[in-house]
């Protein structure tokens, strides 16, 4: 991606931590700092319960982080305490889920789940425009007029995706937080709605942040990708530096997991096992090659140089 | 393997009544499963893959009428046996692992009592000797400290350590035929990579027939020896799994590959537009037509009957008819038709062709599709 423009998204040391100081304490999200550039897809991957969502969702201020610091598009979002502020920000960031049916409210039309941030941010002047941008909306995720009427239960999955995605459209934000939003669609739905989403990125200009746990989607999807693990980002790197050069043991074995619709191939994979190594507290995220940050001890870095290092003789060799 | 078949599916034909008329889920589904071989089957939610299974253990639901078939295990027909003679059945000879773990335990019983139940029920064993193999079977799985946890509940276990213990309670009887539907759908993919190894090192370990039910082809790539692509409610290809991933000649085939990036895919996905069709009223001709740039006049005509391209596969696509000229397929599918050729030069492969039609790969005159998955 273009490093040399401004972070539209700035995370700085997120923590989110659940019932702090209490004995049943969860420091969901520990310690979290990364950037996302303008026009981006940053996709964010782990297991359940590594803390990719609670990361999505303290970024959007549907919990109050702990600590740390989120700067979006200029202003700090620690400081949004007045309603207006507020309403300012949600505007240009929104959000889509992953559950298609519990994300729409069943009691309201297509028409008004749609128009619903036109409303509340009086983007409409009158019933007319509303109902006109309703439509528009609804083609661009490639619905129609007719669907305007109708209410949640009548739409299948794919479709209820697309209504979520015309409702975030709706503001016309800047930024999207995708949170696996395709992980309840059949394969062949998926891919429409990933073509979808990227057709929208580069006809609105946007950003995303796409959390999910399907590795080749996201490789597929993401110009830069993060992988989560117990509350803290281990490794950051462009999508195919990750998957070829992943050097963080668990970036490893989570890649050597996934199976791939290829017989030859899956008959040969070796999945590498990864032994849980708790965090001594004195790793930080080091940059090891250019762009890509391994979260380690500072004197494990050298050792993690030559690794890389070593790589790129490889693949010189290889071609 | 060999070629022995433990079960015949034959002429599957299954309606759910319901308040709008009838719904024709499943339409002349036949399939064999041999023994100690993994049968996978894949297709989209709503092409019935589902009910075929459940139907193999009798476990359709009340508004589900037979139409027609049979299924035949050990010369005798499933669906004419009552519940009693079925309960013999199930557990003991045919056991099945559901997608989710949470809803398929009991979740006021212990783990160690379900573990045990089904060998006190079909084994003619002590409640002790029952309890004790149940405790050896949560080992075999990989319950750590077995012996602590048997009499845990389970809401104490992780989602993977649930689909372990459901594994445990499914080949607690050493059945002959396990069914497993979507089991790790629900599980992350560390998790979902262990319980694969898990159920292939029993399935050897007991010779065990398996049919597995999935959506990932990465998955089916993974454990399948042959594979059945479903499609409203029909069997639309099957074949061995590298005539399915690298000689595909349905048209669905090629969408449901070409819908998932690997990891080399740039460009737009080719994804399959639209939705399955309504099967209270499923269509004319090739129920796939409609959703398939591929689609010929006769596809909104006349039913595909199966073309065999080899004596293991058979597609139901018009596109295989002797008078269809070689189409143009998606780069990515004539990328995997080359690898079978290779496969079938070095004789990797051994494919016997005496009777069949020439598949969409020998076929002239053929050109890649260009602009997509390159």
């Amino acid at each position: 991606m273009n490093n040399s423009k401004e972070p539209i998204l700035t995370v700085k040391n997120l923590k989110q931590y659940f019932n702090p100081g209490k004995p049943t304490e969860v420091r969901a999200v520990d310690d979290v700092t990364f950037d996302i550039y303008p026009g981006e897809t940053f996709g964010l991957v782990g297991e359940s319960g590594s803390g990719k969502t609670t990361t999505g969702r303290s970024i959007m201020r549907l919990y109050n982080p702990t600590d740390g610091e989120v700067h979006f598009d200029g202003y700090d979002l620690s400081e949004l305490n007045s309603r207006k502020a507020d309403l300012n920000f949600r505007k240009d960031m929104q959000m889509i889920f992953q559950d298609p049916y519990a994300s729409l409210n069943p009691r309201m039309k297509v028409e008004d789940i749609v128009a619903e941030g036109l409303d509340v941010h009086k983007l409409a002047k009158n019933s007319k425009e509303r109902r006109q941008r309703v439509i528009e909306l609804l083609e661009v995720v490639g619905l129609n007029e007719d669907h305007a009427t109708r209410y949640p239960h009548e739409f299948s999955g794919g479709q209820r995706q697309r209504i979520g995605i015309a409702r975030a459209l709706a503001v016309a934000p800047k930024m999207i937080i995708a949170d696996e939003p395709i992980s309840a669609l059949d394969v062949s739905v998926q891919a429409q709605v990933v073509n979808l989403l990227q057709s929208l990125q580069d006809e609105f200009d946007l950003t995303y942040l796409f959390i999910a746990h399907d590795l080749s989607m996201v490789k597929y999807i993401s110009d830069r990708i993060g992988v989560m693990y117990n509350g803290k980002l281990v490794e950051i790197a462009e999508a195919d530096e990750l998957y070829y050069n992943a050097l963080h043991p668990y970036t490893q074995s989570l890649l050597s997991a996934i199976p791939l619709p290829n017989p030859i191939y899956e008959r040969e994979r070796e999945r590498i096992e990864y032994e849980y190594q708790p965090f001594t507290g004195k790793e930080e995220m080091t940059e090891i090659s250019p762009g890509h940050f391994i979260f380690c001890e500072p004197n494990q870095v050298d050792e993690l140089k030559a690794k890389r290092a070593a790589r790129n003789v490889a693949q010189k060799e290889y071609d | 393997m060999n070629n022995e078949n433990v079960l015949e599916v034959k002429n599957l034909e299954i309606d759910f009544e319901t308040f709008a008329g009838p719904v024709h889920a499943i339409r002349d589904v036949s399939f064999d499963l041999k023994k100690g071989e993994t049968f996978a089957i894949v297709g989209e939610s709503g092409s019935g893959k589902s009910v075929t299974v459940r139907s193999l253990m009798n476990l359709l639901s009340n508004n589900a009428v037979i139409k027609n078939g049979q299924i035949m295990y050990h010369g005798e027909n499933i669906l004419e046996k009552t519940d009693e003679e079925m309960q013999k059945i199930r557990g003991a000879e045919i056991a099945m692992i559901f997608q989710d773990p949470m809803t398929s335990l009991n979740p006021v019983m212990t783990i160690g009592d379900q573990v045990s139940e089904p060998i006190e029920l079909h084994q003619d064993v002590s409640k002790k000797e029952a309890q004790e193999r149940a405790l050896q079977l949560l080992k075999r799985v990989g319950i750590p400290q077995a012996e602590e946890r048997f009499k845990d509940y389970p809401h104490q276990f992780s989602g993977g350590q649930r689909q372990r213990i459901v594994i445990a309670i499914a080949l607690a009887c050493e059945p002959e035929i396990l069914i497993a539907d979507e089991p790790t759908t629900a599980l992350d993919v560390t998790i979902q990579a262990q319980i694969l190894e898990l159920i292939k090192e029993l399935q050897v370990f007991n010779d065990t027939s398996i049919v597995f039910i999935t959506h990932d082809l990465g998955v089916v790539a993974n454990v399948a020896d042959r594979i059945a692509v479903m499609y409203a409610g029909q069997i639309v290809e099957y074949g061995t799994v590298d005539e399915i991933f690298y000689n595909p000649q349905h048209p669905y085939t090629w969408g449901l590959i070409t819908s998932m990036p690997t990891l080399k895919t740039r460009g737009k996905l080719l994804s399959i537009p639209g939705t399955p069709p309504d099967l209270h009223e499923p269509p004319k001709g090739d129920a796939f037509a409609a959703r398939s740039e591929y689609a010929m006049k006769i596809d909104y005509e006349e039913e595909p009957p199966f073309f065999h391209v080899s004596d293991t596969h058979a597609a139901a696509t018009w596109l295989l008819h002797p008078d269809c000229p070689g189409v143009e397929v998606p780069r990515e599918i004539a990328e995997r038709f080359k690898v079978f050729e290779d496969l079938r030069k070095e004789h990797e492969i051994e494919i016997n062709t005496a009777h069949a039609v020439p598949d969409q790969a020998q076929r002239d005159p053929k050109r890649v599709k260009e602009g997509a998955n390159e």
